[in-house]
């Protein structure tokens, strides 16, 4: 996984609660068998006319949001199906950084296995950023050492637990971390041996 | 006497392999369940780093989300034949256990886990897919995970996990006639939201819960994922073991009795503590309909779509779902026409929700205009259901009586409701577009669903109370 120490780029407001991972990739884009080119299909429903041709409705099909890769969200952010399909295709997209009052724990974890940073703050901070990305091209700059995003006269700091932290800095491979655990497994599967219950042959 | 503690304390504390301060656990995954869907690239991960499945025996799989419920064998879809053709060959390459499309056991793996006896209580268990906290229905820590983790669990067996909180959700009273569990857990997150359980594991606990039977149990904690819950729950009693009893996976005669008392034993103890409570009362509990595009957005069906000039949260959200939903304000919920009738899901597609729908359908004829389709959770249980006969209510009222699968669920395969039109559906997600894009889903009891198809639009079922144990 690509780590991600510092991220500045252009802020893409979305403000909608409870944006579902249906929403953020549809299910007739679900049937690939590999992790890339997902991007495409990012808000699919919300993007295009079911003839394809981009809605204008929507405000991620405005120049203004060419080449944004902050994505600020309402409360809730990913909630619904567990689809990592979601964060593929934020990331393919373009996105490094999610920024939303809360998330949905399956997609707060997902993001970090893709070098995805989300980041919770208080919501009328991320109301405060959606603000300033409506009104004009805004910039932030995230640094996750300093666990800070910096807007220019707008600093705030975040939370987030030092092992998703670690993950990110290093691009970590989570198995590869596990695997040197592994006679630690060893050794539990072998106190549960004899259990009666657990096996399925 | 040592502290009382919660299941969800107990149960974790049995399956932790490792832990260090300022980490997650590393936690031991009993069971886990794959899926055609979120599965391949975790499988092409493992062979890209030249790993194996740490252990196939206790790894399972099934093709249920892509899975045609007619001509069983036709898959037109190129891109779903490949998905399906590739967890063949995964499962086949790294030994794992696979009812296929046309293996006896193949169907939702919702459906699946808990009928061969595979969910049991006190076992960790992961799926790619958030409605695993279906299996939760059995005192088992069930939750859904993403296909990184998929590789992770295929590759260790463990998981890094933060311990999660708990949360209980009381219900006092018993549950009036017609008034299902599908109802329970809806009124509930129509009370409390989509995000109330975040972080959370719930434990749903008292009478009502108690009266609830082991398939009634399921279709609760199936939605508990629909209040952001990482998981939900139900302490194992008597009627969770007499469900077990027999069962293909199950220990039998001595072992059994053995294991039993294990089980009893997991249950939160008397004073165990909860990070929070929340206490309602199923008395007050009427069918519920979903009016918008996501489960908390629902009312009885005595009751209207809300006005938002009246409400003051999400104004912007509720007018976007009323629009969406192609409904206006104030509108009775019985006055809302349907179009489609799906009784399937691994909410709701199980032997007994189809007997219930049967007992409504029984003489009576699809309104004309609704399409209906009755989609069973699993081959035993189609199987099951055709032995005692609802296959031909079904079909004499004119339903569709189709194979298993996740079908109209999510409408990845060729079971679409069209833009615009409207389903009265036993299944858990009225997102946008779930049951096909511009669809709109309105969420029922398998009841109120039949009753609807009948009907041609919603009514209380409680109107045919002759026929729901009234």
């Amino acid at each position: 996984m690509e780590p991600l120490k510092q991220h500045k780029g252009l802020v893409y407001p979305l403000n909608r609660s409870n944006v579902d991972t249906d929403q953020i990739i549809p299910k007739q884009f679900l049937k690939r068998i590999e992790r890339q080119g997902f991007g495409q299909f990012l808000f699919y429903n919300w993007r295009f006319d079911d003839d394809g041709s981009p809605r204008g409705d929507f405000s991620l099909n405005s120049p203004k949001y060419d080449g944004a890769s902050v994505l600020a969200g309402g409360e809730n952010f990913g909630c619904g199906s567990s689809r990592e399909h979601a964060p593929w295709a934020i990331q393919d997209y373009g996105f490094r950084v999610v920024i939303a009052p809360s998330f949905a724990d399956i997609f707060y974890n997902n993001c970090f296995k893709n070098g995805i940073l989300p980041i919770q703050l208080p919501k009328p901070v991320v109301d405060q950023l959606m603000e300033k990305a409506e009104a004009e091209a805004y910039e932030v700059a995230v640094d996750l050492e300093a666990q800070t995003i910096d807007g220019g006269g707008f600093e705030v700091a975040f939370d987030i637990q030092p092992y998703h932290k670690e993950m990110l800095l290093n691009g970590w491979d989570e198995i590869a971390v596990t695997l040197t655990y592994e006679d630690k497994i060893d050794q539990f599967e072998e106190k549960q041996k004899g259990v009666k219950t657990l096996g399925i042959s | 006497m040592s502290q009382p503690k919660t299941i969800v304390e107990k149960i974790w504390d049995q399956h932790v392999v490792h832990e260090e301060e300022g980490k997650p656990n590393l936690l031991y995954i009993d069971l886990h369940l794959v899926h055609e869907v979120t599965s391949p690239q975790a499988f092409e991960g493992l062979r890209m780093s030249g790993r194996k499945v740490r252990r196939p025996d206790r790894t399972f799989a099934t093709m249920d989300h892509n899975v045609p419920t007619i001509h069983r064998n036709v898959i037109k879809d190129e891109v779903s034949k490949k998905q399906m053709e590739t967890l063949e060959t995964n499962c086949k390459e790294f030994g794992v256990r696979l009812a296929d499309i046309n293996h006896p056991d193949q169907g939702i793996v919702h459906v699946i886990g808990p009928e061969l006896g595979l969910t049991q209580p006190g076992k960790t268990i992961v799926c790619g897919d958030s409605h695993t906290s279906t299996h939760g229905a059995f005192g088992a820590l069930a939750f859904g995970i993403g296909t990184s983790e998929v590789e992770h669990v295929l590759a260790t067996q463990s998981l890094w996990q933060a311990k999660p909180k708990t949360l209980q959700v009381h219900v006092e009273g018993v549950l009036g006639t017609g008034v299902t569990a599908k109802d329970l857990i809806l009124a509930i997150i129509g009370r409390y939201g989509v995000r109330f359980g975040t972080g959370h594991v719930i434990e749903y606990t008292g009478e009502a819960v108690r009266n609830l039977t082991m398939e009634e149990r399921m279709t609760v904690c199936n939605m508990s994922i629909e209040a952001g819950a990482r998981a939900g729950l139900i302490s194992p009693d008597e009627t969770t073991v007499e469900y077990l009893r027999g069962k293909r996976y199950v220990p039998e005669g001595e072992d059994f009795e053995e294991v039993k008392e294990q089980w009893l034993s997991l249950a939160s103890d008397e004073g165990a503590e909860y990070d929070q409570t929340l206490t309602i009362h199923a008395d007050e509990i009427e069918p519920q309909v979903t009016w918008g595009t996501n489960p908390s957005q629902c009312v009885p069906v005595g009751g209207r779509v809300p006005d938002p000039e009246q409400v003051e949260d999400d104004r912007d959200g509720i007018e976007r779902a009323i629009d969406y939903m192609g409904l206006e304000a104030n509108q009775a919920i019985e006055s809302i026409p349907v179009e489609h009738v799906f009784i399937g899901s691994c909410t709701n597609s199980r032997l007994s929700d189809l007997r219930r729908a049967a007992e409504i359908v029984r003489g009576g004829r699809v309104h004309e205009g609704v399409r209906a389709l009755v989609v069973p959770g699993s081959k035993s249980v189609k199987d099951a259901a055709e032995a005692e006969g609802l296959d031909t209510i079904f079909l004499t009222a004119g339903f569709e009586w189709r194979d298993a699968g996740c079908s109209m669920c999510l409408a990845m395969n060729d079971d679409i409701v069209p833009p615009g039109e409207r389903c009265a559906s036993t299944s858990n997600r009225n997102f946008e577009g779930r049951q096909g894009n511009g669809a709109r889903t309105h969420l029922v009891s398998p009841e109120m669903a039949a009753a609807a198809a009948l009907e041609g639009r919603f009514v209380d079922v409680r109107k045919y109370a002759s026929t729901v144990g009234g």
